[in-house]
């Protein structure tokens, strides 16, 4: 069944509904958590510090952590892999061109390949940056996430990178999450109006509840 | 009307197109798009030239024969066939772009011509119901409610032009594929080949080389039978169910 | 030189298979005397079909079924493009599930009255028997027919009936019907039983030792000619409308297949038996190429007049009731505007004559429904009819629902083609015609919603019965091959036509020529036929045949996709063709259904059919191009339902 699924062009559409929708929910929990950061850095640090906790006893320390990093990291790779062999055999599909070009389709649906890939590279720095440091701008302090927040969205790299990606997010989700409901056939026309007001509320709240931090952090009520 | 038209000229499968302007004048606006390129070919054959090649048959709506890209929009600017576009929903003085369907699974065969026989192979591989002459039973033996009915009838009524291909940026085939498993698989007449005939169309229709479904609308828009875009939703689900009970067989 | 009116008279045309007997067990006999072939022996059978409507695609998916290898033909690039894909309005059945007195029987009178007593009793009868087959057959197929709120079948009565006998899907029957049987013909052509050529047209018949034993067609991409050869041959290659430059037909619908089959001994009979349809949308200018029917089931509520003045312009609405000529509820009370279809095209024809039509060139009539909307509301007309009007709106601007609609009569359907036998085989041995190919079961006018019936009757029950007697009485022909003498001389007679079409490179285009056969045609064999106009009709024919051949032009070449080489082609068919049609109106000096003589009339200008002259089938044996044909008649015999004048009055 697993080789039916990952051979169908409908199949592998299915693998992408739903890592996106893992995604999608873990992307939700995590703009959540963001927000504790307008009740101040003990709150912020300390809620990262239960992350780590999560689950203890039963589970050793930071394993719930990396129970989600793996089930990420597998939809991250499963997402990109399903998007990447879907764009190839949708671009083999058509090879030439159309002489007379007009815009086509809504600009989110459009811009789901690009938005993609701007999303992908936007997680690798934001691993870099604020995960493993590797490249924060200004001393990166493990454990001290308020901290290394404020100094990321200081410099006006950090604030274009992020809210650059956090548009291509709404986007993507927008039409990623209505998209999602159609392969999993869940869609009909009785349902149709609900999904689209469910992805656009989603999109939108996701978006402006993570571009709330660096505004926050440039306005200076986060500091 | 006078007009400018600018044509893909292709000879055979294996030669390069190319686009080629004409002009042609006395256009009247009661005329359908296919009787303007008449009046074209009538020209370029007393003039010695070769005629642009295109499909068309019955002309009013249904064999689905005809198949160009007007401006860029498949059937051109209204929801319509292109035997059933006509000259008044142009300009005097217009420029149109006229091109063949495009799609790595409909090769030009000629001009505007191109090789739908995709489509027909993604009937054969399950677009039935197995039915033998005579081994029918009493056509009311087996009621079906009339909003099954009905649904059936919406998804029959694909002509099998391939509008929906030439307009999806991933020439897609979706929109006819999912037509005729919704049309088979909410009778009860196409029960007892639900799963199989889903499973076997979609394999056959990416073996194809036809796209993927990003979901963009362009192929229900471009319909001109008005399939909805639902359609395809409806196909992902029986396959999803199609692929769940032969998992479990 | 003899003129090819002076036609001579040959041996009567006998039906030998039509057995005798009590006719509802007529077919029955039939099918019990049949020889079978031994199911393990079919394979080993190849049967040709050309062509892939409702007949020829349910023939094809049927004998593939039973175990025969069909080889299949088709011009359009797919077998679902068929031009009965076109049909609208539905298809009869006597399942009489309305409990409204409809049976077996009254299909078959209905049939045989409606075709004005010119078609076979023992043909018609079993056409009626296996119409409620038919609607089984294509329920289990998956026809999404339309249904009740029940969910059973829905009825609705059509085209002069007064039973509710016809099954629908919307303005689409046809269409839904041929996907069913595409779908079938799909199956066996993924089992390997159907080898199927789409894009290739039949242009000769090869017949060796008086049997058909194959055909020459020409592959439409390549242009490459090849022969193929089977034990049978079945032409369902439809109707020969296209002869009028302007019909309802598909544009490439043709009639090569049955005119090469005629001219290799096929007799053509009653080929004047045209039906004219009166709900079409009028023509609105020179360019015009082919014209839309709308569905006769807008006559059920639509109101047919014009002004009661010559030559009144005033927009319709402008025109008040008492200045209206509602001339079909005039002159027919009981029937009204449901008078079936040759009656309502001339009269049609009739006011227009008078100078009373409307609209450009006062070639059109009124198609009212104000007072339907008035009577059931604009909410209940468009459910009925909402696609009908939506589409007269695209092609015409108008707004049915503000302004009446405009019809005009236009050539729909022939009744006339290859005669055969009541196992649908045509003169030649071997060779089969079924559909509108055939000139069966409609005699002299064919009822609406009987097409259909009549192909998949013909194509899903009576050929695959009928064919299987042929191929067990012959079962042993030597192999044909390409080095036959008959087979080389067929494709070098093929070739060379094509040739010549491609050297004369003259100045007229193909279709210069066959609009000026068609409005020839239209205006002389048309709705109205005289002895003059005829003849003069005869003696233009040969003189646009020299002309065309001293002056087509045809581009390109043979050996590729050559659009305006295929037309040209089957407009040499055409020049022959009509000239035929001309002589057998002439011939038949009576009016009986479409073929209306003004000579013979009743009084009140009704049709006056002359039984004790022309109670027959003429068919005709091809002599020669222009050379005088030979006129076989078959006599019609009426056992069950007897002959009376037709009365709708």
């Amino acid at each position: 069944m697993a080789r039916t699924v990952w051979d169908s062009s409908v199949g592998k559409k299915t693998v992408m509904a739903v890592s996106g929708l893992v995604m999608l929910a873990y992307l939700v929990v995590h703009m959540l958590g963001n927000l504790k950061i307008f009740f101040g850095s003990d709150e912020f640090n300390g809620y990262a510090h239960w992350l780590r906790t999560l689950g203890e006893p039963f589970l050793h320390h930071e394993w719930a952590l990396w129970i989600v990093r793996v089930v990420l990291v597998v939809a991250v790779v499963a997402h990109a892999v399903s998007a990447y062999q879907l764009s190839r055999r949708d671009i083999r599909a058509r090879p030439s061109k159309y002489v007379h070009k007009r815009a086509r389709a809504s600009y989110a649906t459009r811009t789901m390949r690009w938005g993609g890939i701007i999303l992908g590279l936007f997680i690798v720095w934001h691993i870099l940056d604020l995960t493993t440091g590797t490249v924060h701008a200004d001393g990166f302090q493990a454990g001290h996430p308020y901290q290394n927040v404020v100094d990321t969205f200081s410099t006006w790299y950090g604030n274009v990178i992020y809210i650059v990606a956090m548009l291509a997010l709404g986007l993507h989700v927008q039409h990623g999450f209505w998209s999602a409901a159609q392969t999993l056939g869940v869609g009909s026309r009785a349902r149709d109006r609900a999904l689209k007001t469910v992805a656009n509320v989603l999109a939108l709240v996701l978006t402006l509840g993570f571009v709330s931090v660096p505004v926050a952090v440039m306005t200076g009520v986060v500091s | 009307m006078k007009l400018t038209l600018r044509v893909w000229r292709q000879k055979n499968a294996d030669a390069d197109g190319a686009m080629s302007t004409y002009e042609v004048d006395g256009i009247s606006p009661d005329m359908s798009f296919l009787e303007m390129l008449d009046t074209l070919n009538e020209e370029l054959i007393l003039k010695g030239e070769d005629p642009v090649a295109f499909d068309h048959d019955c002309r009013e709506g249904i064999c689905g024969a005809c198949s160009l890209v007007i401006n860029g929009d498949a059937h051109g600017p209204e929801r319509t066939t292109t035997c059933q576009l006509h000259m008044r929903s142009f300009e005097d003085g217009d420029t149109i772009d006229v091109e063949p369907w495009r799609a790595a699974a409909f090769p030009v065969v000629k001009d505007l011509v191109v090789d739908r026989s995709a489509f027909d192979r993604i009937i054969q591989a399950g677009g039935y119901i197995t039915a033998p002459t005579g081994a029918a039973p009493e056509a009311h033996s087996t009621p079906v409610p009339k909003p099954d009915a009905d649904f059936a009838f919406e998804h029959a009524e694909c002509i099998g032009c391939g509008a929906c291909v030439a307009a999806c940026p991933n020439g897609a085939a979706m929109l006819f594929t999912s037509a005729k498993i919704n049309h088979l698989n909410v009778l009860p007449q196409g029960a007892p080949e639900r799963e199989t005939r889903v499973l076997d169309m979609v394999a056959q229709m990416d073996e194809e080389g036809f796209g993927g479904c990003t979901l963009t609308g362009e192929c229900a828009t471009a319909c001109p039978k008005g399939i909805p875009l639902m359609s395809i939703t409806g196909m992902n689900k029986e396959w999803l169910r199609a692929t769940r009970k032969a998992g479990k067989r | 030189m003899t003129s090819y009116a002076d036609y001579t008279t040959g041996e009567p045309v006998v039906d030998t298979k039509a057995p005798t007997g009590p006719i509802n067990e007529r077919w029955d006999t039939r099918r019990f005397e049949a020889k079978l072939v031994n199911p393990a022996n079919r394979r080993k059978h190849t049967v040709i079909v050309v062509g892939t409507g409702l007949a020829g695609g349910s023939a094809g998916a049927t004998l593939a079924e039973q175990g025969y290898h069909v080889v299949q033909f088709c011009y359009q690039d797919s077998p679902r493009r068929a031009h009965s894909i076109a049909a609208q309005g539905g298809i009869n059945a006597a399942k009489n599930y309305r409990n409204d007195g409809d049976s077996i029987h009254r299909l078959f009178y209905d049939t045989v009255k409606g075709g004005d007593f010119r078609a076979r009793e023992s043909n018609v009868h079993r056409l009626a028997q296996i119409s409620v087959e038919i609607i089984d057959q294509c329920v289990a197929q998956g026809v999404p027919f339309a249904r009740e709120y029940g969910g059973l079948l829905d009825t609705r009565s059509f085209g002069g009936v007064q039973v509710s006998r016809t099954f629908y899907a919307r303005g689409q029957t046809g269409q839904q019907l041929l996907l069913g049987a595409y779908q079938a013909l799909s199956r066996q052509i993924a089992a390997g039983n159907i080898e199927m050529h789409p894009r290739t047209e039949m242009l000769d018949l090869i017949v060796v030792d008086g049997r058909a034993r194959g055909i020459v067609a020409r592959d439409l991409i390549t242009g490459k000619i090849d022969t193929y050869f089977a034990d049978a041959v079945v032409l369902a290659s439809g109707g020969y409308g296209n002869v009028f430059y302007l019909s309802t037909n598909a544009m490439n619908s043709n009639a090569t297949a049955v005119w090469r089959a005629h001219r290799r001994g096929a007799y053509f009979a009653n080929p004047c038996f045209t039906q004219i349809h009166p709900t079409c949308i009028p023509r609105t200018g020179d360019h015009q190429s082919k014209l839309t029917l709308m569905s006769e089931s807008l006559r059920n509520d639509g109101r047919i007049w014009v002004p009661k003045a010559k030559g009144d312009t005033r927009p319709a609405n402008e025109i008040p009731e008492d200045e209206r000529d509602y001339y079909l509820e005039r002159i027919y009370p009981s029937f009204g505007n449901l008078v079936p279809r040759d009656i309502a095209s001339r009269a049609a024809k009739n006011v227009c004559d008078e100078g009373r039509g409307v609209g450009p060139g006062g070639q059109g009539v009124y198609l009212d429904f104000a007072d339907a909307i008035r009577r059931m509301g604009r909410k209940a007309v468009e459910a009925k009819y909402g696609n009908l009007f939506d589409m007269y709106q695209r092609i015409t601007d108008e707004d049915p629902y503000e302004v009446p609609m405009r019809i005009y009569p236009a050539v729909h359907y022939t009744m006339g083609g290859l005669w055969v036998d009541y196992d649908l085989q045509t003169t030649v041995p071997g060779l089969f015609a079924i559909g509108e190919a055939n000139f069966s079961d409609h005699g002299a006018n064919r009822l609406g919603a009987s097409a259909l019936m009549q192909g998949l009757a013909d194509g899903y029950f009576v050929l695959p019965a009928t064919i299987n007697d042929y191929l067990a009485r012959n079962p042993h022909h030597e192999d044909v091959t390409d080095d036959h003498p008959v087979v080389r001389e067929v494709v070098t007679e093929t070739e060379d036509r094509l040739a010549r079409l491609l050297a004369v490179d003259g100045d007229r285009t193909p279709d210069s020529f066959h609009r000026e056969v068609g409005e020839l045609m239209w205006e002389f064999c048309g709705m109205a036929r005289t002895d003059s106009g005829l003849r003069k009709a005869l003696e233009r024919i040969p003189q646009i045949r020299e002309e065309f051949w001293r002056r087509i032009k045809v581009p390109g070449t043979g050996e590729e996709f050559n659009q305006s080489l295929e037309k040209a082609n089957r407009i040499v068919d055409y020049l022959e063709l009509a000239e035929l049609m001309c002589l057998d109106a002439l011939h038949r000096s009576e009016s009986c259904g479409g073929h209306f003589r003004e000579e013979s009339q009743t009084p009140d200008g009704e049709a006056a059919r002359k039984d004790e002259e022309f109670s027959y089938a003429a068919a005709w044996e091809f002599a020669g191009t222009g050379t005088a044909p030979v006129l076989h008649k078959e006599d019609l015999v009426f056992e069950y339902v007897h002959p009376t004048q037709r009365s709708y009055a």
